[in-house]
């Protein structure tokens, strides 16, 4: 498909002007002035819509495909929430008039929906506090470490690690990285839970704390994670709960009542905002008593009378981590599906998006290999390594799913596992749906068996085939003008 | 109980498929979670109904200010956004897909992303940029961090009309770091070459400075970038994207790194974000760049098409070691930054910015004429200028809310010192009509606070 600049014809105009009602004013001087036009196209409003429009046909999309991408939490976006992001009087809030003398009057009702929301969120969660300011899963756990490393500062203590399991989001140690920290990696035990004799081991008193997915990344709930709590308290190291599979917990526990610290919640995922093809997210993270004080600022507190106000009056604080109060549309979107939901709602995120991973893990088991042949929570991770025996890897099978008209499942996600097939079918999903996924899954396991060369050819049905990645880094072009 | 309205298993599908599972209940599937791990509270409002949560956000929304005159900027601008934006933008195909890990299903996030960065370096005259970052603030934290890692150098000089909620950012993000900072106030609202050039020695990683500064004032970096690459200093120049209808590019002035905030390029204001942290610089620094890059290539067939590329820079490969820990970023507003863009095209955006030049000015001029108020006019603006009043600047701009109009940014919530100090920013939404009765209205409320 031709690119926009492709479609470029000379003096070809999309875009209407006010005529100017206002004096043509003196130039600036040459030397601060751009001489040529940017290399911008010239395109017609209607080339512009067709354009788009046909790049939106070659994508998969929640909207049109099953997306069960583990660990992404792909499930339906409830299209009223958008509505409401939209709406006169909170897109078009300037972010800088709460920061004028009795600004706060004009943006009552936005700090109201920031204040709820924190509230909304330390019941779902346990902690005592949020700051909604970070923008996204891997944000919020950089603000968690800095947080750490603001607590061990005004202690005193000399702390130099942060531990994550080899399970982890690669997130979790570059945020710890680039927060200052050492981090060590701890390995998982055949079952595919923390080993703690090895977490034993390596709590010295130099660790700042510790990040864990719980349920983690297998899926799998550690049943010890009160024990881990008590080890990494006695060294006075912190836990923080990666909020990624909060999805699976929603009123069944509460990470502030494990004896978690601090967490983030990707919002995108469990209170199902929409992804847009890798973002806008957000991330706002939860803390108990011990890192109050170190929440960045702006806080959204309320006046006796009931009105809200900023406040940045918190000596300890680490500062600002995003330019004002967050993502503010997301939080908007996810408050308002917070609401419709209810108490109920939400335990039933978590009832029906565990129940339908149970069902995948269920029927799936004996034809691929399951490496924690266990109860999951709201995902299930299998093997390709009885299939790659055979010269098909996860990524054919993934590539057989394209065909299928379903978006792969994550593939070679959590590194622990060969071969990994992470599977979340997340609760908004039909069980017809998700039988015809088992469906193609057997297909592609008995083909796998039968044919392992007719997988070089998937996906067939796309607008492309299979890209050449290896020559994308040689011959590196991210510039049509370059 | 009914369900909430998202699930699709009915009693029939959970029965059966409880029985698949070989369990009696769903309470059975969670008995990981013991009994002392149950949560002390879980005390929610019961769920509602659509409409009733859409009425009461509208409750909300109207609690907020309706038909305020923004003269407020400060880096975030109130411009017109075409409609052909939010009606593209909605698809389902782009908002609710996922990151495009598998290219095939994946074309039309990709290689709309590729005519974004395209764009990007059109506009800058950049040679490569990534697929975006969070927002402006974010972005130029992520440069200084690229700089480091391009020089191994701990030094960095920061300009004082470096936007101050950047600044602050900076400065929280690097407390637990060592790096040393260097805060240089302006001179007659430019960058003071002078000090630039006594701070500047061979430990220096980089210089930040930024176009249009805080203050408004236009500037050329051409200088302090050859002295900074003397010294083996990059520059790393902030800028706000539609100013460059007009302003010399940073790829002009031989910027190295260059970010801002892309909030002006088709994006509402949205109290704050979702905004658009853009970043483009030299090819040669491409492996340091954060952030995920779209690539072109081919398939099978020898068809063009796109990747995500150079992933060994990015954590979910290279985890402690990545060039940052970013995973989600602001795919969406990226491309609806590639669709304005688009559409403004290469003399629209001349145009454009133009207009917003040319009310700014009139601005200034009406403003100058208001006794006792001076427009600052040492330096060049272009949609954004320094202010002082007779009056303090917070009760002056609290007075003109009453009268509906955002007059100004005050600077002394930034720079203590500054409170008779005010910035104004116009934008094509602005009416002769509008700046007219803003100059009315401040000639009057000074007349009487």
């Amino acid at each position: 498909m031709d690119l926009i600049f492709e479609k470029s014809i000379e003096g070809r105009r999309g875009y209407s002007l006010p005529e100017s009602d206002v004096p043509s004013a003196k130039p600036l001087a040459a030397k601060y002035v751009r001489p040529q036009s940017p290399t911008l196209p010239e395109v017609g409003e209607l080339d512009v819509v067709r354009h788009f429009m046909a790049l939106s046909r070659r994508n998969f999309s929640v909207d049109g495909n099953f997306y069960p991408l583990g660990s992404c939490t792909m499930k339906y976006n409830p299209r009223f929430t958008e509505v409401l992001a939209a709406m006169s009087g909170l897109a078009d809030l300037h972010p800088l008039l709460p920061q004028l003398a009795s600004g706060d009057r004009l943006v009552q009702g936005a700090l109201a929906i920031l204040y709820e929301m924190e509230q909304l969120l330390c019941e779902i969660t346990g902690f005592s506090a949020f700051t909604l300011q970070p923008l996204a899963g891997a944000h919020g756990e950089l603000t968690g470490a800095m947080m750490i490393a603001a607590y061990h500062k005004a202690k005193k203590n000399r702390k130099k690690y942060i531990i994550a399991p080899d399970s982890a989001h690669g997130t979790n140690p570059a945020s710890a990285a680039i927060a200052g920290f050492q981090t060590i990696t701890i390995p998982s035990t055949e079952e595919g839970v923390m080993d703690l004799a090895a977490l034993e081991r390596a709590l010295t008193d130099e660790v700042a704390g510790i990040m864990l997915t719980c349920p983690d990344t297998a899926g799998i709930f550690n049943r010890d994670i009160d024990k881990i709590a008590q080890m990494v308290h006695k060294v006075d190291g912190l836990m923080y709960y990666d909020g990624a599979n909060l999805n699976a917990v929603l009123g069944r526990c509460r990470p502030g009542d494990l004896g978690f610290d601090v967490m983030h919640i990707n919002l995108h995922k469990t209170f199902s905002t929409p992804h847009g093809g890798g973002g806008p997210g957000a991330g706002p993270v939860g803390v108990g008593p011990k890192l109050m004080p170190y929440l960045p600022v702006s806080r959204v507190v309320r006046r006796d009378d009931g009105t809200f106000r900023l406040n940045y009056d918190y000596p300890e604080s680490i500062g600002y981590v995003a330019s004002f109060y967050g993502n503010f549309a997301v939080i908007v979107r996810a408050y308002a599906y917070i609401l419709l939901l209810g108490k109920e709602g939400l335990k039933q995120v978590s009832d029906h998006a565990v129940l339908n991973a149970n069902y995948v893990m269920a029927r799936l088991k004996g034809v691929f290999d399951l490496p924690f042949d266990r109860t999951c929570m709201h995902e299930c991770v299998f093997s390709a390594c009885a299939q790659s025996k055979n010269g098909v890897h996860a990524i054919d099978l993934a590539k057989y799913l394209i065909d299928q008209g379903i978006h792969p499942m994550t593939v070679y996600f959590p590194l622990i596992v060969r071969e990994a097939m992470m599977i979340e079918p997340t609760e908004t999903e039909s069980k017809q749906t998700i039988d015809r996924f088992i469906q193609c899954m057997m297909d592609a396991a008995d083909l796998a068996a039968r044919d392992p060369e007719a997988f070089h050819a998937f996906p067939k049905t796309m607008p492309i085939s299979r890209p050449d990645e290896v020559k994308a880094v040689k011959d590196l072009n991210v510039n049509f003008f370059d | 109980m009914s369900l909430n309205p998202y699930i699709a298993n009915t009693e029939d599908d959970v029965r059966t498929m409880l029985e698949v599972i070989g369990v009696e209940r769903i309470d059975d599937l969670f008995h990981d979670i013991q009994p002392q791990h149950g949560p002390k509270s879980f005390d929610l409002p019961k769920g509602r109904s659509e409409y009733e949560v859409v009425e009461h956000v509208r409750g909300l929304a109207r609690r907020n200010a309706q038909e305020l005159l923004l003269f407020v900027g400060g880096g975030y601008y109130d411009h017109y956004i075409p409609a052909v934006i939010p009606s593209l933008i909605s698809r389902g195909e782009f908002l609710t897909a996922y990151t495009p890990y598998q290219p095939e299903c994946s074309q039309g996030t990709l290689q709309a992303l590729y005519e974004y960065q395209s764009s990007l370096c059109a506009l800058t005259e950049m040679e490569v940029s990534n697929a975006s970052l969070y927002d402006g603030g974010t972005a130029l934290y992520e440069a200084m961090m690229m700089a480091l890692r391009v020089n191994g150098r701990n030094k960095v000089i920061v300009d004082g009309g470096v936007s101050p909620i950047y600044r602050k950012m900076i400065r929280s993000y690097t407390d637990n770091l060592n790096i040393e900072f260097v805060e240089v106030g302006p001179a007659h609202g430019q960058s003071d070459r002078g000090q630039i050039e006594k701070f500047l020695d061979d430990q220096t990683s980089a210089v930040i400075v930024q176009n249009p500064n805080f203050f408004g004032a236009v500037d050329d970096h051409s200088d302090i970038v050859k002295m900074a690459h003397a010294k083996g200093a990059l520059v790393i120049q902030s800028v706000y994207p539609i100013a460059l209808g007009m302003v010399k590019t940073p790829g002009q002035m031989g910027v190295d790194i260059a970010t801002g905030e892309g909030q002006s390029l088709g994006l509402p204001l949205n109290f704050g974000g979702p905004y658009l942290g853009f970043m483009v610089t030299k090819k040669e620094y491409i492996r340091k760049m954060p952030g995920r890059i779209v690539g072109e290539t081919v398939d099978a067939q020898g068809r063009r098409c796109f990747v995500n590329t150079l992933q060994a820079r990015e954590q979910h490969i290279r985890r402690e070691k990545a060039t940052s820990n970013i995973c989600t970023n602001v795919s969406l507003c990226a491309v609806q930054a590639a669709m304005y863009l688009s559409l403004l095209g290469r003399q629209g955006i001349r145009d454009l910015a133009r207009l917003i030049f040319d009310k700014a000015e009139y601005a200034k001029h009406l403003i100058g004429q208001i006794p006792g108020v001076e427009v600052k006019r040492a330096a060049p603006t272009f949609n954004e200028f320094t202010v002082s009043l007779p009056k303090p600047a917070e009760a002056v701009v609290e007075a003109m809310i009453s009268r509906g109009i955002a007059a100004g940014f005050p600077l002394s919530k930034y720079y203590p010192g500054m409170t008779q100090y005010m910035t104004v920013a116009v934008t094509e939404k602005r009416t002769r009509n509008d700046i007219e009765r803003y100059a009315q209205q401040l000639k009057d409320v000074l007349g009487k606070i």
